[in-house]
């Protein structure tokens, strides 16, 4: 191979550091939904290299819904603090007061459908044209076949039988008032390549993706961290274990894995070695339907 | 470790989510909870057989309908490579969700069903490959299983096909039988197909020598936005942010800026949010500064003063129609090459292909969705740009309807 050769993880780089700068030439008001995972972290190290020393032509956005790990809010915090951007946090907790909306009930009440009103309502208070996210097309089935710009209807729905065509690098992001753009800049990195790229990196994440020890309740061979979120019965019996983190969602619907790794070497021997995906392994709320994403993004989910 | 991104095509049914679940399935891609959400979701096939397909036919509708409607990307690797597979869908009325995810791949897979040889859709996706340019074909006669294993099948096919390809100066085509369903010549060379001395489909793909459509010899630098911190001592800072479509650039070059015609020296060149490099080249996203203060804004290109590109406002170009709206001369829409966005007006339509007997219909009266035609477009500024043969990374262009905002059209300027 020559000296002009590209290695895959940069090739990926400059593929996503090329999307954002499409955003930030092609919209007025775009905004980048920070979730506090290892995707958004990865996301915003890459936010850094499409526009420094420039500012972001964008603010962080996470909506909040009140069901976080602590460890989760506290490194958001710093993060924003460190590059010295703005961050705009909407509660998923005032817009149910505000809209009188029904919560969830049950062992596991997740906020995480009512967080697409939330959504919704900040799109519109901030007038969003594109929404920059971290989904990856491995992750899901539904994500899988999103374009890297996914045109959203005013009511924020994915209509996935009538995606635009999108050809080369070349994105169109016209839209209609009303309208906004979900982009997603790390679409073809797979969960692998996150990690790979977080150890050539050196980026920080949240403690919590290290193993740790932490209570937890056993629940349908998922292991579920004791908070004030989830509901205790009888029945369960809660033991001490050391866990990690493959992804970080709420509280409520985020399992944790068994673990004793405690450096990225560690983890990254570990998701090369798993048998089960991300999602199956630590996500409670993908096991109701088949199409549970695809659902939930017609709906005007991420 | 590289990247070979490829995508699958042919007419429906003729296998093409069924072989890619089988490479993921063989090469020991599959994780244990997604093969049983599959297994839950096989419907009671005679064969026994688990539906591979299901792990690309990712939508509802899809499902239900047994059937492919747009793009699926999905990924693995091998110790040798890093693989981005596009499974394409076969019906034609989603062509252009195929022509989507064949604009970036640079290697096509065109499946043919044993028992029916080579089909109308088979030469659409053909021409498709053609008009894209694609380096690579491989051609996968399919369902061998349904035919015997029969080598005279096969050869037939392999006749067949090779006079399309030479129809449609397809130079680099590969072929080989395989069984998708059965795993016949996936992973493993098979014994049912004895006599196939070539090697099986995933050894082809982790070996073939990946010719991107990465040109390294004429420099375009597309700028997509200017980076202007105007604070404190980064006051004068002012950084051309883009990716470097083809070629290389080096600290102390000559270029020339277009549409302006304007002349400077590259000054500095930073990568990686930062670093100072004396050289950086295609496909890296980079940040330029030029010795000269000049007016350059997004849609601008730099290009190297040795090496200008065409700068004009009237465009030929081999067009594929993808609206359900048809394509009425005269019509403005948003012509697109890579940043830069212009009006633009189809002046004349020189022809349509046919797909079939690849004959050209001389001034068509209408052109619909997936008509492929030949069209003159004339753009309300100069374009730069470079013909789509030459330099795929600056000689494609989308056309996009002002009233809908959609995408409709591809162009490969000739
Ligand atoms: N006997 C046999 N059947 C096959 C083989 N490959 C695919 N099939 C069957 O052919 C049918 C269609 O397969 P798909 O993989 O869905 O076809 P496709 O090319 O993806 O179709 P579209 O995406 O809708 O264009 C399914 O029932 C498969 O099980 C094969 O090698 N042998
Ligand atoms: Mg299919």
């Amino acid at each position: 191979m020559s000296l002009h050769h590209l290695d895959y993880l940069d090739e990926l780089e400059s593929e996503s550091i090329h999307i954002f700068r499409e955003v930030a030439g092609q919209f007025e008001k775009p905004a980048l939904l920070f979730s506090g995972g290892k995707d958004s972290i990865v996301l915003v190290h890459l936010a850094l290299k499409a526009f420094r020393p420039g500012k972001f032509p964008f603010p962080l956005v996470h909506i909040d819904t009140g069901h976080n790990f602590p460890e989760a809010l506290e490194f958001r915090d710093l993060l924003v603090q460190r590059i010295d951007e703005k961050l705009v946090v909407r509660k998923v907790e005032d817009t149910i007061r505000e809209r009188k909306l029904t919560e969830q009930k049950g062992k596991f009440a997740s906020r995480n459908q009512l967080q697409t009103y939330t959504l919704l309502d900040t799109i519109e208070e901030f007038g969003f044209d594109a929404c920059i996210g971290g989904a990856r097309r491995d992750e899901e089935k539904a994500r899988a076949k999103e374009r890297i710009f996914s045109v959203r209807d005013e009511f924020g729905q994915w209509d996935p039988k009538r995606q635009r065509p999108e050809l080369w690098s070349t994105y169109n992001g016209k839209i209609n008032k009303g309208e906004n753009v979900r982009v997603f800049p790390i679409s073809n990195w797979t969960e692998l390549d996150i990690w790979n790229y977080i150890r050539r990196e050196k980026i920080d994440l949240p403690s919590i993706y290290f193993a740790h020890e932490r209570e937890v309740v056993e629940y349908e061979g998922q292991f579920v961290a004791v908070s004030e979120f989830i509901r205790i019965d009888d029945t369960d019996i809660i033991s001490r274990r050391k866990v990690r983190y493959r992804t970080v969602g709420d509280m409520t619907c985020t399992a944790a894995v068994a673990s004793e790794a405690d450096t990225i070497d560690g983890i990254i021997s570990e998701i090369i070695a798993t048998k089960t995906s991300e999602r199956g392994e630590t996500r409670i709320d993908d096991k109701v339907s088949e199409a549970a994403m695809e659902d939930r993004k017609k709906n005007g989910y991420f | 470790m590289d990247i070979l991104r490829f995508i699958t095509a042919g007419s429906v049914d003729d296998g093409k989510s069924t072989l890619i679940g089988r490479l993921l399935f063989d090469s020991k891609s599959i994780m244990v909870d997604q093969l049983e959400a599959i297994e839950r979701q096989t419907k009671n096939r005679e064969d026994g057989e688990i539906d591979l397909a299901l792990l690309t036919d990712g939508l509802r509708a899809e499902r239900e309908q047994g059937i492919t409607i747009d793009v699926a990307y999905k990924y693995f690797s091998t110790p040798k490579r890093k693989f981005i597979i596009a499974d394409a869908p076969g019906h034609i009325q989603y062509t252009r969700n195929m022509v989507t995810g064949a604009s970036n791949s640079d290697l096509i897979i065109i499946l043919i069903d044993a028992r029916n040889g080579v089909v109308e859709q088979t030469r659409r996706h053909s021409i498709i490959a053609s008009l894209l340019n694609m380096p690579q074909v491989v051609v996968a006669v399919n369902k061998m299983d349904l035919v015997d294993y029969s080598q005279d099948v096969y050869n037939n096919i392999v006749i067949e096909y090779a006079e399309l390809a030479r129809a449609l100066n397809l130079n680099d085509v590969s072929y080989i039988p395989i069984s998708a369903l059965k795993g016949d010549n996936i992973v493993d060379k098979s014994s049912a197909l004895s006599w196939y001395e070539g090697e099986s489909l995933l050894h082809l793909l982790e070996n073939v020598k990946v010719e991107k459509a990465i040109n390294l010899d004429k420099a375009r630098f597309p700028v997509q936005y200017v980076i202007r911190p105007q604070t404190g001592e980064l006051h004068d800072y002012r950084g051309y942010a883009g990716k470097i479509t083809s070629g290389i650039f080096r600290k102390g070059d000559a270029v020339t800026v277009l549409p302006s015609g304007l002349h400077s020296v590259i000054k500095e060149i930073e990568i990686d949010g930062g670093r100072l490099t004396d050289e950086a080249f295609a496909p890296q996203s980079v940040v330029l500064h030029l010795e000269d203060d000049i007016d350059i804004s997004r849609g601008d290109v730099i290009v190297p003063l040795s090496d200008v590109p065409e700068t004009t406002s009237e465009l030929e170009v081999l067009l594929c129609w993808m609206d359900s709206k048809p394509l009425v001369a005269g019509n403005k829409y948003l012509l697109q090459v890579n940043s830069t966005r212009v009006r633009s007006v189809i002046k004349d339509i020189e022809f349509r292909l046919d797909v079939n007997s690849l004959e050209r219909h001389p001034a068509p009266e209408k052109v619909g969705l997936n008509d492929i035609i030949k069209a003159v477009i004339k753009t309300s500024q100069p374009v730069v740009h470079d013909t789509y043969k030459a330099l795929r990374a600056s000689g494609g262009a989308i056309l996009i309807d002002e009233t809908s905002n959609v995408t409709v059209g591809a162009c490969m300027i000739q």
